[in-house]
């Protein structure tokens, strides 16, 4: 949940983005790095192995500016999409505020996709937490690539719902700035809500 | 939701300090950190622009979450102290309340029984504090009365956020 602050005037915010093993959540976060004034950015960590694969989660925050004379923060986390890193994935959903699904667009990982889609929302379940409920965006990344699922098929399959969803290279950068955007503005109108 | 949200106030800010800067001088301690157990940062004194503190805070939030499941699976509901020795300087991390984690950096001026024996001590008053945080927010909530700030924010607001 937000955190706040009404002494430093301050409202921390926390996004989890979520997805299958190499879906590109990393690289999200990595471009968002690379793209952010450094005024408004910290340092972004990734515990990661050796391979470079996110072992427990990266770490970017981001100071957007105030509302209302409050400074704006958002803590973005990513998950460890491989599999049998379940346990570590439900710690880093503790106290989210917002959920980006990151879904890989190549048709072999659309089973892996949909896997971490159901994971996902077991694991806010199990926490208290309904997904339907919750600030979420979906972005369906590498579009680059050959070997694409039609987009029809993965909103079908990924986002039933009809939340925000957007088309994304991760690697270049389109659409990643677009699903943070979508992601924070349901986040603050909830805030407004007062929840 | 399983966990309210975290509300924190002017005066309530002040007496945290107070207590923290207390407990710096107590324990010998270079710097103590406050963090939610969410990994937003509450409060920190002492050498703090040393330290990147918005990282420390969400790493020792990770770091309390993953000793907390390794507890669960061995049948304990949490390890409320953790403990990190280093060459020179050393971590000694608490939960407070069950809720937020209070966070102590120490060398070789001070020594773990000294930090320990304080921390047990201000974890006691801090406790009284986040108490009271929490009736007031409930009361806040019972009574309906809202002075949130982003209750009026407009999408204009929003969108400007990211001009």
């Amino acid at each position: 949940m937000s955190f706040i602050n009404y002494a430093s005037r301050e409202i921390n915010c926390k996004i989890v983005y979520y997805g299958p093993g190499l879906c590109g959540k990393t690289t999200n976060l990595q471009f968002i790095y690379s793209k952010t004034a450094p005024e408004a950015k910290g340092k972004m960590i990734s515990l990661a192995t050796e391979t470079e694969r996110t072992l427990f989660f990266d770490f970017l925050p981001l100071a957007l500016g105030e509302i209302k004379g409050f400074k704006t923060r958002f803590h973005l986390y990513t998950v460890p999409g491989q599999v049998f890193y379940d346990a570590s994935r439900k710690l880093i959903l503790k106290g989210v505020d917002g959920v980006v699904f990151v879904a890989d667009s190549q048709e072999e990982r659309m089973d892996a996709n949909i896997e971490s889609l159901d994971n996902l929302e077991f694991n806010l379940r199990e926490q208290g937490y309904d997904l339907k409920k919750l600030p979420f965006v979906v972005q369906y990344n590498k579009r680059d690539l050959p070997n694409l699922v039609e987009l029809d098929e993965m909103r079908r399959e990924l986002n039933p719902a009809g939340v925000p969803d957007f088309e994304a290279c991760a690697t270049t950068g389109e659409g990643v700035f677009e699903t943070l955007k979508a992601v924070a503005k349901l986040i603050l109108i909830d805030l407004k809500k007062g929840k | 939701m399983t966990t309210p949200q975290m509300v924190m106030f002017e005066a309530e800010f002040k007496q945290l300090n107070y207590i923290l800067e207390k407990l710096l001088r107590e324990a010998n301690a270079k710097v103590i950190f406050l963090v939610d157990k969410n990994g937003q940062l509450i409060s920190g004194v002492g050498e703090t622009e040393r330290f990147d503190t918005t990282s420390l805070a969400s790493l020792t939030a990770g770091n309390i979450a993953a000793t907390g499941g390794l507890a669960k699976l061995i049948g304990e509901k949490e390890f409320s102290i953790l403990f990190h020795e280093g060459e020179k300087d050393n971590l000694h991390i608490s939960i407070v309340a069950g809720r937020v984690i209070l966070v102590v950096l120490f060398d070789s001026r001070s020594s773990l029984g000294l930090v320990r024996l304080r921390v047990k001590k201000a974890s006691e008053e801090l406790s009284e504090i986040f108490e009271n945080l929490a009736k007031r927010a409930e009361e806040k909530e019972k009574s309906g009365e809202s002075d949130f700030p982003f209750a009026e924010i407009t999408d204009d607001d929003i969108d400007n956020l990211f001009s």
